[in-house]
Formats: C-alpha cells, sequence, structure tokens
C-alpha cells in the first residue's frame, strides 16, 4: 500500500504521523514521552549505573562455580558450536537454491557478521575480561566467520554424500557437549551443583527442549488415540499439567519426588528440575500439535491406511509431517516459554541466571545494583527468545509447500 | 466437554489421595543406609543457606565461607578425609526440611534453630546435632525511623523472611503487645534484606547475628541500629533426619569433637605435634582415645579412626572456626558471649569423648 | 473392515480386533504399575519419616501472620483459615489482572491498527518486547528496580484524590457510603492514610501480570480483528457506518469467535502466573502454603491443597469462558 504513493521521506513522515489532528496529536505525545525515556535511561546507563557487578561477576554469571582448571573444556564446547555453526550456515548459503538469486553474502549475512564482530570486540570491552580472555572470545568470533566463508565458498565441491552428513553434526555435538560439560569417558566428573549461570539455563532449556518434543507428539498421539484407555491417559496427564502452574510442580519435583522413588535414586536436583520442564512443556507442545493433528483433513490417515501402510508408517510419513509444519509456530512458541520458564529455577534455589543474579546481589559489595543485572538479563533473554522466534519463522517459509518450489 | 476433561485432570489428586489415605505402614527399609550412600558417594551433600556472610556465603570466586559451611567440611573432612568432597545445595528456608526428609541433602547445616517441633517425629522429625551458635532473635532499625522499642513498631511494615522461626516469634511479641503490624514475607534472605534497605519496611527482624553479620554490608552500617530487646532464643543448630540415628550420631560427634578439641587446646596449627606426642606417650590415654590412636571411637560411629584428626585438620577447632568467621577476625567481629567453652562460662560443652 | 477371508489368513499381530486389545491393555498395565511403584515408595517413604498423610494439622493454629488480608486474619486463627487468606489475595489479584490486562491488551492489539504510524509501531514494539522477556524477571523488576524506588512520606508522588509512595498507593473514596463522605489521602505523623489503600507488593505483581498478559492479549485481539475480511470494513463504510459502529456492530461481532477462545487460554496462563507472587512479597495462597509446608513439614498434603485450588481456579475461568464462548458463538444464524 505503501510503494504505491509517491514517498519522499518527508511525505511519508507527514503521512504516517500527522494525517489528521488527532493523529498529530498522539505523535508528539508518544514522541515526547518516547524522548523523555531515552533521555532518562542514556542518563543512567552512563553516570549512575555501576557495571562493576557484571565485571566483578562475569565468570559466575557464565558458568556458575564450574571449577576453573576444568574450564578449558566450556572452550573447546564453544569452539565445536561456533565451527558446526559456521559450516552449517556457509553451506545454507552456498549451496543453490530454485527460490531465489544466488547469493553468497545476502545483506542479512553481512548484518549478522558485523553484529558478531561488533559483540565481539565490544563485550569483553565491557565487561572488562582479561586480555587471555578477550582473546580467545576474538578468535571464535574469527573462527565462525572464516567457517562460515570457507563452507559458503567451497559447498559445492564437497560432495554430495559428505554434505548430507552435515546435519548428523548437531546431535553428536548434542552427546559431546554433555560429556564436556558432565564429564565422564576419562573426563573428571563436574557435578550439576557447580553448573550455573547461563551454562545451566541453557544445559536445562536445550535438555527439556529436545525431549518435550518427541514426548509431547507422543502424547498428542495418544489424545487422538482410538483406544480409550490410552486417549484417558494421555488427556488426565495433559490436563493434570495444564491445570498446574509450573511453580508447583517445580516444587513437587524438589520436595516430593525423593519421596516417590527408593532412597538414592532420585536424580540430582539439578536433572529433577530439567525433567520436571520437560514432562511440563511437553503437555503443552501436545496441545500444539494436537492442533496441527485437527487441520488434517481425516481422509490423510484413511488414504495412508488404504493404500496399504501400518499405522506407524502412515503417521510417520504421511500425517506428522504435515501436522508437524502447521504445529511448528505453535510449538516454537512454547520452546520460546520453556527458555523463559527456566527463570523459575531460582525461586528453588538453583542457580540459573537469574539465581546468579539474585546470589550475586546479596553480595555486601554489590547490594542493590538490581536495574543493571536485571536489564543486561532481560537483554539476554530477549535476544535469545527473538532469535528462536526468528529462527522459526524462517524455517515456516522454508518448509511452506506452496512458497518454495525447490521441494 | 473440555470441562469433563479439565475435571479429568483431578484424577491423578484423587486417586494418590485415596491411596495415600488408605495405606497404613510400609515399614522403614532406608534406615542406617545414609552413612553407606554418601561413602559409595564420595561426596557429602550439605545443604546451606550460601547467601549470609559469616555463616555460608559464596564469593566472587565461587568458594563457600562461613561457620555452617565449616561444618560441612568438617564433616566431609571426618568421612573422606577431604573437606572438598561437599556439595553444597542452597537452600531457602522454607524449603529445608523438605530437602532433609527426602534425602536431597545428607546435612543441613543452615542456621537452623533448634525447636521441639522440628525435632518432634510427629512434627518436621529432624535430628538435631550440637548446637553450632546460640543466638538471640533482634530487630534493627534504621536511625532515622526514631525506633526505640518494639511497641515503637505497631502499625508499622515489618520484613521478615518467611518460613522462619523469626516469623513466627515476632508474630507471637507483637500479639503479647497488642500491636498490629504489616509482615513483609519474602522468600529469601537477600530480598528481605534488599527490601529494608530500600525503605519498603521500618524494621527487619532476624537472629541477631544475622543482623548483624548483614550490617557490615550495608552502605551505612552505623546508619542502623539493633532494638535492645531479645525476641526469642536461637539455638542455630545444623540437623539430619529422624530416619538414620548412625548417621546423626557421626554427625553430632564429629561437631562435639570440634568443640573437645577447642577445650583439649588442639588447633589446625599443633595437631600434628598433638598426634605426634599422642602416638609417643601411651599414658596419654584420653589424648590417644580422642585422636583414633587408640579405642574404636570411628568405628563405632562408622567413621574412619582418626576422624577427628582430619577434622580439625581441616578447618580447626570450634573457636577458631568461630573467630574466623564471625568473631573478631572477621568482618562481623561478634562477640563470643554464650558461644564461648563452658568453663569460660559459656555454653560450648562437649559430652566426653569416652 | 477386510473381509472375513482375508483375516483368516492375516497373522494375529494384524488382527485389527485383537491388537488394539493387547495395546490397551498394555497401556493400563504400565500406567497401574508405575502408579502402584510411585505410591508404594511415597507410603513406604513418608512413613519412614513418620509424615504419613493426615489433615488434621489444618486446625491447628498458624502462629505466622498473613499481611494484607481480605479476610480477617491473625497467628492465632487454624492454618485453613490463612490458607484461605491467601486465596483470596490470590482471586484478588487474578480478578484486577484479567481485567486490567483484558482493557490494555485490547487498547494496545487495536493500537496495531492504528492510522498513526508511529503507535502502530510502538503496539509491535511492546509485544515484541514483552513476550521476549520472562515474566519472574520483569515482577523482579517492577518489584525491586521500579516500585521500591518510589519516594516516601512528603516526598510521595501526590495527583489529586491520589498518592503513590513506598509504602504503597492511596486512593480517594467514600469514607461513608452512606453520607456519601468522600476521602483523600493524607499525611499523618509520616506516615500516608487513605480509605482506599494498596501495598507496592500488589502493585508490582498487577503491574507485572497486567503488562506480561496484555503483550498475549493483544496478539489475540489483534489475530481475531485481522480475522474479519477487509470487505466487511469497506462495506460497512459504504453504508455509511462510522468506524467506531462498524467495529461495534459489524467487525467485533465476528472477531469475538476467534478472540474468546483465545482469551480463555490467556486469563488460565495469568492465574497460574499469580503464583510468581513470591518474588515480590505478595501473600498470594503459593507464598502462604509455602510458609505452611515450612512450619508443619506436610510437604505433601500442600502440594496437594496447592494442585487442587489452581485446578479449581483454572475449571471456573473456562466454565466461564465456555459459556461467553457460546454466547458469542450463538449469534452465528
Amino acid at each position: 500500500m505503501r510503494t504505491a504513493l509517491p514517498s519522499s521521506p518527508l511525505q511519508r513522515l507527514r503521512r504516517e504521523l500527522f494525517s489528521s489532528p488527532l493523529d498529530g496529536l498522539i505523535s508528539i505525545g508518544l514522541i515526547g514521552f518516547l524522548l523523555a525515556v531515552a533521555i532518562a535511561l542514556v542518563k543512567w546507563a552512563l553516570f549512575q549505573a555501576q557495571w562493576a557487578v557484571l565485571q566483578a561477576n562475569s565468570t559466575l554469571f557464565a558458568v556458575g562455580r564450574y571449577p576453573l582448571e576444568q574450564q578449558w573444556r566450556l572452550w573447546l564446547l564453544t569452539t565445536l558450536l561456533v565451527g558446526a555453526t559456521g559450516l552449517s550456515w556457509g553451506l545454507l548459503r552456498g549451496l543453490p537454491r530454485l527460490d531465489r538469486v544466488d547469493q553468497l553474502w545476502p545483506r542479512n549475512d553481512r548484518i549478522a557478521v558485523a553484529v558478531v564482530l561488533a559483540l565481539a570486540v565490544l563485550a569483553p570491552l565491557f565487561l572488562k575480561l582479561s586480555l587471555a580472555i578477550q582473546l580467545r572470545w576474538w578468535l571464535e568470533a574469527a573462527l565462525l566467520v572464516a567457517t562460515r566463508w570457507a563452507a559458503g565458498r567451497w559447498a559445492l565441491r564437497i560432495p554430495p554424500p559428505a554434505r548430507r552428513l552435515v546435519p548428523l553434526i548437531w546431535p553428536l555435538l548434542y552427546f559431546a557437549g554433555m560429556v564436556l560439560i558432565s564429564g565422564g569417558l576419562g573426563l573428571i566428573q563436574v557435578s550439576p551443583s557447580e553448573w550455573g549461570g547461563l551454562l545451566l539455563t541453557l544445559v536445562e532449556s536445550s535438555f527439556a527442549i529436545l525431549l518435550c518434543f518427541p514426548l509431547g507428539i507422543l502424547l498428542a498421539l495418544g489424545r487422538r488415540s482410538e483406544l480409550p484407555l490410552l486417549r484417558w491417559s494421555s488427556v488426565v496427564y495433559i490436563e493434570f499439567i495444564r491445570g498446574a502452574p509450573l511453580i508447583t510442580l517445580l516444587f513437587l519435583g524438589q520436595n516430593i519426588l525423593g519421596f516417590l522413588l527408593p532412597g538414592g535414586l532420585a536424580p540430582d536436583r539439578v536433572w529433577r528440575a530439567a525433567w520436571v520442564l520437560t514432562f511440563f512443556a511437553a503437555a503443552y507442545v501436545a496441545e500444539a500439535v494436537r492442533a496441527g493433528l485437527a487441520s488434517l483433513p481425516k481422509g490423510q490417515l484413511e488414504a495412508a491406511r488404504s493404500l496399504g501402510l501400518p499405522l506407524p508408517q502412515a503417521l510417520i510419513h504421511v500425517v506428522l509431517p504435515q501436522a508437524l509444519r502447521v504445529a511448528l509456530p505453535a510449538t516454537v512458541g512454547q520452546f520460546i516459554s520453556l527458555l523463559q520458564d527456566t527463570t523459575l529455577l531460582s525461586l528453588i534455589g538453583l542457580l540459573d541466571l537469574l539465581g546468579t543474579a539474585r546470589t550475586v546481589m546479596a553480595n555486601p559489595a554489590f547490594l542493590g545494583r538490581n536495574a543493571e543485572v536485571y536489564l543486561v538479563l532481560a537483554l539476554l533473554f530477549w535476544c535469545g527468545c527473538a532469535a528462536l522466534g526468528l529462527g522459526s519463522r524462517a524455517l515456516e517459509t522454508r518448509l511452506n509447500p506452496t512458497a518454495n518450489p525447490a521441494r | 466437554m473440555p470441562l469433563l476433561r479439565r475435571l479429568a485432570a483431578s484424577l491423578p489428586l484423587m486417586v494418590s489421595l485415596a491411596l495415600v489415605g488408605c495405606a497404613s505402614d510400609g515399614g522403614g527399609g532406608i534406615q542406617s543406609q545414609k552413612l553407606a550412600t554418601i561413602k559409595a558417594r564420595g561426596k557429602l551433600i550439605c545443604g546451606v543457606d550460601g547467601k549470609l556472610p559469616g555463616f555460608s556465603f559464596v564469593g566472587s570466586d565461587g568458594q563457600y565461607t562461613g561457620l555452617d559451611a565449616d561444618v560441612c567440611k568438617a564433616t566431609a573432612a571426618a568421612l573422606f578425609g577431604d573437606p572438598s568432597k561437599v556439595d553444597y545445595r542452597d537452600l531457602n528456608s522454607s524449603e529445608r526440611f523438605a530437602a532433609l526428609a527426602s534425602g536431597e541433602v545428607d546435612l543441613l547445616s543452615r542456621n537452623t534453630t533448634e525447636t521441639l517441633s522440628r525435632d518432634a517425629a510427629g512434627g518436621n522429625g529432624l535430628s538435631f546435632a550440637p548446637t553450632t551458635f546460640y543466638d538471640g532473635q533482634g530487630v534493627m532499625t534504621p536511625n532515622a525511623s526514631g525506633v526505640k522499642a518494639l511497641k515503637d513498631l505497631a502499625g508499622k511494615p515489618i520484613c521478615v523472611e518467611s518460613g522462619t522461626t523469626t516469623e513466627l516469634n515476632l508474630a507471637d511479641r507483637m500479639r503479647e503487645l497488642k500491636a498490629a503490624y504489616t509482615p513483609l514475607k519474602f522468600q529469601t534472605g537477600d530480598q528481605t534484606y534488599a527490601a529494608y534497605l530500600q525503605g519498603r519496611c521500618v524494621a527487619v527482624t532476624s537472629d541477631r547475628s544475622q543482623l548483624a553479620a548483614k550490617r557490615t554490608s550495608f552502605p551505612d552500617p552505623a546508619g542502623h541500629t539493633l532494638l535492645p530487646e531479645v525476641l526469642s532464643k536461637e539455638p542455630l543448630t545444623p540437623a539430619t533426619t529422624n530416619a538414620d540415628p548412625a548417621w546423626a550420631d557421626a554427625v553430632r560427634w564429629t561437631i562435639y569433637a570440634l568443640m573437645q578439641a577447642e577445650e583439649l587446646g588442639i588447633t589446625q596449627a599443633n595437631i600434628d605435634a598433638k598426634l605426634a606426642e599422642a602416638k609417643a606417650n601411651p599414658n596419654q590415654a584420653d589424648l590417644r582415645r580422642f585422636l583414633g590412636v587408640e579405642g574404636e571411637f570411628g568405628k563405632q560411629l562408622g567413621l574412619p579412626a582418626d576422624f577427628v584428626v582430619k577434622a580439625v585438620k581441616a578447618t580447626g577447632n570450634y573457636g577458631e572456626i568461630f573467630e574466623r568467621n564471625v568473631g573478631m577476625g572477621s568482618k562481623l567481629k561478634l562477640e563470643r558471649g554464650s558461644n564461648r567453652q563452658w568453663k569460660e562460662g559459656g555454653l560450648i560443652y562437649s559430652p566426653p569423648f569416652r | 473392515m477386510p473381509p472375513s477371508s482375508v483375516s483368516a489368513v492375516t497373522p494375529w499381530w494384524r488382527n485389527r480386533r485383537l491388537i488394539p486389545g493387547i495395546v490397551q491393555a498394555a497401556v493400563g498395565l504400565v500406567v497401574l504399575v508405575v502408579v502402584a511403584f510411585l505410591v508404594g515408595n511415597l507410603v513406604r517413604n513418608l512413613t519412614a519419616a513418620g509424615l504419613l498423610l493426615s489433615w488434621s494439622w489444618l486446625g491447628n493454629p498458624a502462629g505466622f501472620d498473613v499481611s494484607e488480608t481480605l479476610l480477617p486474619f491473625d497467628a492465632s486463627l487454624p492454618y485453613w483459615r490463612a490458607l484461605l487468606a491467601g486465596l483470596v489475595n490470590t482471586l484478588r489479584v487474578v480478578l484486577l489482572g484479567l481485567v486490567g490486562a483484558t482493557l490494555f491488551g485490547t487498547a494496545v492489539g487495536m493500537a496495531s491498527f492504528s492510522s498513526n504510524g508511529l503507535l502502530k509501531r510502538l503496539a509491535r514494539i511492546y509485544v515484541e518486547l514483552i513476550r521476549n522477556i520472562p515474566l519472574l524477571l520483569q515482577l523482579v523488576f517492577w518489584y525491586f528496580v521500579v516500585f521500591l524506588a518510589l519516594p516516601n512520606g512528603t516526598s510521595a508522588i501526590q495527583l489529586p484524590g491520589l498518592v503513590l509512595a513506598k509504602s504503597g498507593l492511596y486512593l480517594a473514596w467514600f469514607s461513608d457510603l452512606w453520607h456519601l463522605q468522600w476521602q483523600g489521602p493524607h499525611l499523618d505523623g509520616g506516615v500516608w492514610h487513605a480509605p482506599l489503600r494498596l501495598t507496592v507488593e500488589f502493585g508490582a505483581l498487577l503491574t507485572g501480570l497486567v503488562v506480561y498478559t496484555a503483550a498475549f492479549i493483544a496478539e489475540v485481539v489483534r489475530g481475531g480483528v485481522a480475522s474479519v475480511p477487509k470487505g466487511q470494513w469497506e462495506a460497512a463504510n459504504s453504508l455509511g457506518f462510522n468506524p467506531l459502529q462498524t467495529l461495534q456492530r459489524i467487525v467485533l461481532p465476528q472477531a469475538l469467535r476467534v478472540i474468546v477462545p483465545g482469551l480463555n487460554s490467556q486469563y488460565i496462563s495469568l492465574a497460574k502466573n499469580s503464583s510468581l507472587a513470591v518474588a515480590c512479597g505478595y501473600a498470594d495462597l503459593y507464598s502462604v502454603a509455602e510458609t505452611t509446608l515450612n512450619q508443619t513439614g506436610r510437604a505433601v498434603e500442600v502440594v496437594l491443597v496447592l494442585l487442587g485450588s489452581y485446578l479449581v481456579i483454572d475449571l471456573v475461568i473456562s466454565a466461564l469462558m465456555n459459556g461467553l464462548n457460546r454466547m458469542v458463538q450463538l449469534k452465528e444464524r
């Protein structure tokens, strides 16, 4: 609509903000309000805020009490993750696709690289990290850009069978990451109670996200099953979980699970919380998937069955791919709220990002530095959730059969 | 239909209610397994506050320090000869007993007041070790508030940590004074003090030692006063559960050992010399038994024979622990007061090691 | 159904009558075994800890105080009264939260259809900003950073009939409803007094819940209004309806069919989210239950009370919203 009209920036501004006297009044009010907020924020950030609380505790916020002499494992994991990201990203862009003009460095990618480089330079400066650690972050950023460049440049030279193996890196990396973090296979064990901060938040949320998805699909299928017992067990489970606030379930997991299992069998409370998050999110994912299943015409399953496909195969090859595509936005929405829900761990005494923040602010030296810490945490969470949302939308367009003739 | 389905959700509730309600007894199968579990695990899981300077506190280096943390370290040293074999769990005051009862932590060393209902089998069912800090409840107010006594707090908001004995004592005292007040309860100590410092309440109440500890960290420690009234007795005591008396005894006597060591003048510095002395002199029977050179004290408790040596080596004796964490050698600068040895008129008294 | 001649040669694992039965039996068995295992352990462990399920403690005096209760409460009253006071506090914040979030959310949702580009974008930014930050983080932010930074005493923020101070929000109200006597907030001995007072704990919780839920409701409203075809607006316009009339008579009745089910789930999550009150010191049901657990050690009973109460709240909201849903759907003839 906007493109249809001639538009110099000034005209556009006028049309959008001052098309009627009322609009003008509203606009002036809003502009005044925004300016006041912006000025207050800048003033506060420059003159009142004391960022020492983050600078002195950056390690605590990043990994909690993870033993210092074992932290090389986390650096190794970061490096692996960065390498894998660069590789996948490069391949995604380097391979020709029918639906768009090939472009090795589209605008979005250039912006992303600029943001990464800026972050790698500015964040360590802001946090006053030691030179050794700063240097590592620069190297990580350089590695990301380099693998991205190399993979994009030579994507076509990689033989297709090898290329097809690349996505497999991710599950492998996940297991490798778990081993690196918790120990085993010759590495010293690092007890979960020593994980904290961002590390704990990421471990808990990634674990729950990965497991709640298959569990949710099973529950959704169970709920739509023709077998009454299966259906009713699923219904009872889903509605029971959805009827309870997460905090009461976490509370139950921490205080009652010990009673429910034979002595000593209950997992560590970090894992206990991870399982509660998983079981909690599964009920919601089940509802999202169920909506996806409901959107399919009944004929799909019947047609597949009448072609002689056994039920499991009909579900896996015909019904689920279509249903999951419909359920994708709602499911990712659940993942996003799951990431946000990890903050509730701080209420049961775990030291996730928010829990660490509360501990740090009990430290005499940093009492009352609430605004600094909470704002930075909010920014972190916002970036994480927004990234998930963006990824979901990108995936949606790619999976949309009508918009993508390549499939 | 949706309603019906949601009603169905209450099914597990009802079933569990019915089943648990009908069940009579199952016979306890977890007695005296705790020690074995801990030894097999190779680590002691210790429930602490984690946010209270002087008692248990995580510094920016991620290390736990404090009197309560030292009790954990001494116990771990008695078990494994290594004070670092402790997994600390930060517990807030309202989750601590459930964590202990469900076996989540082996030992609760979290400035917990010993009371009848917490000890009783029909109450929380805890088993208390010797008291490591005799305290009393106090009230702190800003000097500027003009509050001079408890009764001045009528009609005013008072900050208190929820789920503590202080919460109950406050309610009792204010009722006696017939003074209405607004309790502002927070789940954790740091939130309680943050609200107090930001001026949300005119007073904050807690154990006097804790108030003193927190006050050292205030921007203007001199601007806050403890009211003269002591609201209650607060013997802060480590605890285990009734479910495993053998484990409770091991903890109890490890703590007594720290107290006995002070009485005998055994310190972290001279423990090796004392041990050599005991080994060299067969007629110093008391010392030899205490340090495990002879006798079976360790074995009777399920601990190594030299558990006393290991514990004292790790943390020092009770007096050293006190001085380092809360006494004159610390930021808190608390007097020994009631926490002196019995010979000096205090309440610290170890039964004989015999 | 396959003809019988086929089923004669069908192996048993393809039998369409047998398999469902076997699967059902297996599922039933697994569920039964798991439940029996868990409950058996529960009973054994609770017995060992001397905490076997009982409800008599509910009648014992609570011994602790609960602040800002609607029902009169003091420490000598029994535990069940304390829990009830907490429940009433929860209901209070949920009820006000529902109203506030609906009004604010609808306003934001409608703002995204404004002709003012700035307003439209702000509405969008608001939704994207709020939805991507955890509620708990927002709550502690509101409480510790915003509300506790309010000035106190004489320097409190004073508007006609309203005073906002660190100790709470003071509102003018009828001190005597019968004689229509109006009383504003007044300072007395350094402390504000007013007929109507809300604490900052309540204020922070309510603000957090309203701001957070409104972002989701705005999306529901926007989706609902957007689901009405553009042609409807144009048709109404050409029939001489003004925009407000169009919205009221044409668009809203249709949009509501989409909006009401969406609102239902947002309302339920607001009710459940109110349990985060512990983070900002408001004495809601969960907070009272936690204190109760701590004083009694009755973990299982307290959790059952909690789960049961929230389930009932959810059921009531669902029932009401289902009723509303039927009303708006009925208009379709």
